[in-house]
């Protein structure tokens, strides 16, 4: 799950100061506790933070007692991560995409058996993440939007191995067609999809 | 008990060259109280499933029971009984009737079945009731929205104690607030209201709101989720990862 747990104390802290502990809390109280979080985590995150100037501390203490607040630079940086987009322009390298890349050219592979696996573990994961907002996230805001979240992304992955399904049908039934008429090399191209 | 329970049902459209296997032994059993999901693509049999299910059409082969009698075996009208009595059905294009207002169409089925006018009336209005819909029971469905039409056909599915509810891509054509609505509404059907239901979906999404997930291909069950364990497994407590 790629996150920022960096800019996310700092929106913590953009509410007046902190201790450590307490920002564990309620990170994971506004996440609806789908991302937990160590507590080893967050003093290695405010260290950095504090080396950066992003946040300071109040007082020498050490440990739980100490308090961490945010600085102007801190709240500029905060404000700046809000309205740039994540990086999305280039595509993850998904392993499942490759996992099906790879059955397409093994020539016993059971495609659709590889595909519906997935579909399958799939769905099973978004049936637990329905019963998580049955459960719950209707009273918490930040559960239920993490939640939607989570069943959106794992909701295209299954259309993704849907589309794969039904191109590979397709491109099978084509194959029958052509294999009536062409030799084999034709058929290999159309299925080398690198080209 | 299975509420519904098909054994190796096969059904066959058209002869010789043109024959077409839409459904090739399927086995399926839905518990009482379950819901269970049935997802594939366009022409997997899942309409074809839902049809037979429901009495609607007879399989070529193969047995259907319903709460234990076999289809097969029910005249006409017995069958048209436990279809107005036991099954509810709910289709994507809602099937309501234009001239009739909300309360009226959820009554309908209660009428049919020579419920007295009054008492049928007010079991409509308690199932309009039931689903939010008390305030539009006098609107007629052009009146409506896409939603509010798609819960008044599930207040007809589910008035008079049915106990089967099929449902047809039920929330095809709502958006997805409104499809999840209804998905939660024939969820709580089941959990609270006792009734068991088969719904036919391509939307991984609201196929999640199911018990079980059947898969369908080829008029074939090719597979199923196995039951998901309790509501707390994926949040994992704070610390650990």
């Amino acid at each position: 799950m790629v996150m920022s747990i960096r800019h996310a104390l700092l929106a913590l802290l953009s509410e007046g100061p902190k201790y450590g502990l307490q920002l564990r809390e309620e990170f994971e109280a506004r996440t609806g506790e789908v991302w937990p979080l160590n507590v080893g985590q967050v003093y290695t995150t405010l260290q950095r933070l504090e080396r950066d100037g992003l946040v300071e501390s109040e007082g020498g203490d050490e440990g739980p007692q100490k308090a961490f607040q945010i600085t102007e630079s801190g709240a500029a940086e905060l404000a700046a991560w809000l309205r740039t987009p994540p990086d999305l322009s280039s595509p993850p390298r998904d392993e499942l995409v490759m996992k099906v890349l790879v059955a397409i050219r093994l020539p016993d592979a059971d495609v659709h058996g590889v595909i519906q696996v997935h579909r399958r573990y799939l769905v099973q994961l978004m049936q637990e993440w329905t019963r998580i907002k049955e459960a719950g996230a209707d009273n918490d805001l930040s559960l239920g939007l993490a939640v939607d979240a989570e069943l959106f992304r794992l909701d295209s992955v299954v259309r993704w191995l849907d589309a794969a399904d039904a191109r590979l049908k397709r491109v099978a039934g084509e194959m029958q067609v052509q294999s009536a008429r062409a030799p084999l090399p034709k058929q290999r191209r159309y299925l080398g999809a690198q080209g | 008990m299975s509420m519904l329970e098909l054994r190796q049902v096969s059904k066959v459209y058209g002869l010789g060259a043109a024959e077409v296997h839409a459904l090739d032994r399927v086995t399926l059993s839905v518990d009482e109280g379950a819901m269970v999901a049935v997802m594939g693509p366009s022409g997997s049999g899942k309409s074809t499933l839902l049809t037979i299910a429901g009495s609607l059409e007879d399989p070529t082969e193969g047995e259907v029971r319903v709460h234990g009698t076999e289809l097969a075996g029910m005249s006409r009208r017995d069958k048209a009984r436990l279809r107005r009595r036991t099954i509810g059905y709910v289709f994507q294009d809602y099937n309501l009737l234009p001239g009739l207002t909300a309360a009226e169409n959820v009554s309908l089925p209660l009428e049919l079945d020579g419920w007295p006018l009054r008492k049928a009336r007010a079991a409509g209005l308690a199932a309009l009731e039931g689903l939010g819909l008390a305030d539009r029971a006098q609107r007629y469905p052009d009146e409506l929205s896409g939603g509010e039409r798609q819960r008044v056909a599930i207040a007809r599915a589910v008035v008079g104690d049915r106990e089967l509810l099929l449902a047809d891509e039920p929330s095809g054509a709502l958006d997805s607030g409104n499809a999840e609505a209804v998905m939660r509404l024939v969820h709580d059907a089941c959990k609270n209201g006792g009734m068991s239901a088969v719904v036919v979906t391509h939307d991984a999404q609201l196929a999640a709101w199911a018990d079980r997930v059947v898969f369908l291909r080829d008029g074939r069950i090719t597979d199923q989720t196995v039951p998901a364990s309790g509501p707390e497994s994926l949040l994992t407590p704070g610390g650990q990862q």
